[in-house]
């Protein structure tokens, strides 16, 4: 079986890297400008299905707990951290780690000394959280570009332009928010991003903070960086970050560890979710064609699960869940 | 039914749309809300995408009145900018005005808002302002032009539920005749119950809402809680007193004890 694949995001090489599993012969159109205008180049890489379930349906975490296996097992040895996650509040926002507690599962409370044995460099700064041990998270621009070098070297073929329409049997789109406007239903969800860089904080995993109106998540990355993200604003606008979000966002790192204010502001990005109404992802196929998209904040986590359908859909099986998950 | 500049609305229960964990939850809290007219937030950032907003078209979907609002704006300029945005986006006069002085506890600048309120209904809108309990400064929205009034009764999100209840009643006995929505601070549905039985006209939501375990059941709960209320107001309440009254009239039993 031939297949074409648009989108070199996380949707279009998982999804190749399921098909290429099952034998497919399969090409990849990635755009000329490499992945900077995927959403999943701008992800936090937060395997979390346990602390997503806070606010995402329950779907969210009975698909997204094989995410952290499926990723080990696609990436070279080391990529994904299996260190858990740490939910943290202010004192005063205390209500907010009760209620988020209420809702989720797999965690357990930790006191101020566990806090510190988990995370040195928090010692002292809170007094209560939330750890959820099964968690795990990976760098996401690593993890794409390692997973393009593996399918490439097995044999998927890359390609910046459409192909002449001869060969391929089966179409996968995976273009996500390009394709706002054009799938009925699918709308945008801004999310902007920073880029820390410093070495008098040292974190193993990543830090959630809640606050009624601004949570925030930091996740290290090698090398002195910390990915500190992400506002959700109900908009396709992929303009720059603007002064508020920047604000809002360095307040709460700050918040976190004061040791921020003197680290390196080295990025800024904005990516736009492609989301549904109810924000859980799609795999649709009609006659020659597969649709996946609507991945929202949940590429990584999801992605290998839609994988799996897509190739289901491709060697003509059913999805027993019908075209949603 | 309350009017609002004139518009019969068909529920007490004003719902917000902010922080619901999908648009299909919205939509099915909405459906069971049983509300008739949604606020909504304008962000510069929506309004500037490239289809114009999708969750505004969601929001249009909803098949209910959109009462937009500036929330988040700290200063009058911004207030009045995020106000005609939303009179393109929304082609509604409407306008719920929301001037946050305090960071905190998100307390409205009462001084921006009566300045706010005089600027947009010089420009045709109908302002339903964000206020505190303050007489005062309810009375200077009147003069401003405002026709309907929203006291809190607790801040933004708070879930305090009233925490000043003779500022409420106070509030309802100067002003029996301009519509008075409680809005903010509503908690739970008894909150909503009691700002009812004083004799408001309707109750503002959202946080209560969109934060509950069950956004959609929540809905519902709250749209009885507000009729409860309202009917009570309506019945006639008895006031309380020291002293036990039997139900049961005591003479004629065969014994006084």
């Amino acid at each position: 079986m031939r297949v074409l694949i648009r989108g070199a995001g996380v949707a279009g090489l998982t999804a190749a890297h399921e098909l290429l599993a099952r034998g497919a012969e399969v090409t990849v159109i990635e755009n000329a400008e490499g992945f900077g205008r995927a959403a999943s180049w701008y992800a936090g890489g937060m395997l979390a299905p346990w602390c997503e379930r806070e606010s995402a349906e329950e779907a969210v975490l009975t698909r997204g707990i094989g995410a952290a296996d499926w990723w080990e097992a696609a990436l070279p040895a080391g990529s994904v951290h299996r260190n858990g996650t740490l939910v943290v509040a202010q004192p005063r926002d205390g209500a907010e780690l009760r209620r988020f507690a209420a809702r989720t599962s797999g965690f357990r409370w930790l006191n101020a000394e566990e806090i510190e044995a988990l995370e040195p460099a928090l010692a002292g700064r809170f007094r209560q959280a939330l750890f959820f041990p099964d968690e795990a998270h990976l760098d996401p621009r690593r993890a794409l570009s390692a997973l393009r070098q593996r399918l490439a070297a097995r044999g998927v073929t890359f390609v910046a332009e459409e192909p002449d329409g001869r060969g391929a049997v089966l179409t996968v789109d995976c273009t996500g928010a390009a394709r706002i406007g054009g799938i009925d239903g699918l709308r945008g969800v801004r999310g902007e991003m920073l880029y820390l860089e410093t070495d008098e904080v040292s974190l193993s995993r990543p830090v959630r903070m809640l606050h009624p109106r601004i949570p925030l998540y930091i996740v290290p990355r090698n090398g002195g960086l910390f990915m500190c993200g992400a506002t959700m604003i109900e908009s396709d606008d992929a303009g720059p970050i603007t002064t508020r979000s920047l604000m809002e966002l360095l307040n709460a790192a700050y918040a976190i560890h004061p040791a921020f204010a003197e680290a390196r502001l080295v990025e800024t990005g904005t990516g736009v979710r492609p989301a549904f109404a109810d924000n859980l992802p799609r795999a649709v196929r009609r006659e020659s064609t597969i649709t996946v998209n609507g991945l929202y904040r949940h590429g990584f986590l999801l992605s290998p699960a839609m994988a799996g359908d897509v190739a289901a859909l491709a060697l003509g099986e059913e999805i027993p869940r019908g075209d949603v998950l | 039914m309350p009017l609002f500049y004139g518009t019969e609305i068909r529920s007490r229960l004003l719902l917000g749309t902010a922080r619901y964990s999908s648009p299909a939850v919205l939509a099915e809290a909405v459906r069971r809300s049983r509300t008739d007219v949604v606020t909504v937030s304008l962000r510069r950032e929506t309004a500037g995408g490239r289809q114009g907003g999708a969750f505004f078209e969601l929001i249009r979907e909803l098949g209910v009145r959109v009462l937009p609002n500036t929330a988040g704006c700290h200063s009058v300029a911004e207030a009045v900018l995020t106000a005609k945005m939303a009179r393109d986006v929304f082609e509604t006069d409407w306008i719920k005005l929301e001037v946050i002085g305090h960071q905190d506890t998100l307390q409205p600048d009462v001084f921006g808002l009566v300045e706010g309120a005089r600027i947009l209904t010089g420009e045709g809108f109908e302002v339903f302002p964000y206020t505190t309990d303050d007489l005062v400064v309810a009375e200077r929205l009147l003069e401003a032009g405002c026709k309907v009034l929203m006291p809190w009764c607790a801040p933004i999100g708070s879930a305090m539920g009233p925490q000043n209840m003779q500022g409420l009643r106070a509030m309802r006995a100067e002003f029996p005749d301009v519509p008075l929505i409680v809005d903010a601070g509503i908690g739970r549905p008894s909150h909503a119950t009691t700002v009812m039985e004083l004799g408001y006209d309707a109750v503002l939501l959202n946080t209560a809402v969109a934060g509950a375990a069950d956004p959609a059941a929540m809905a519902e709960a709250f749209a009885m809680a507000i009729d409860a209320g309202y009917a009570a107001h309506g019945a006639g309440m008895l006031e309380p007193r020291d002293m036990a009254v039997p139900s049961t009239p005591v003479i004629g039993k065969a014994v006084f004890s």
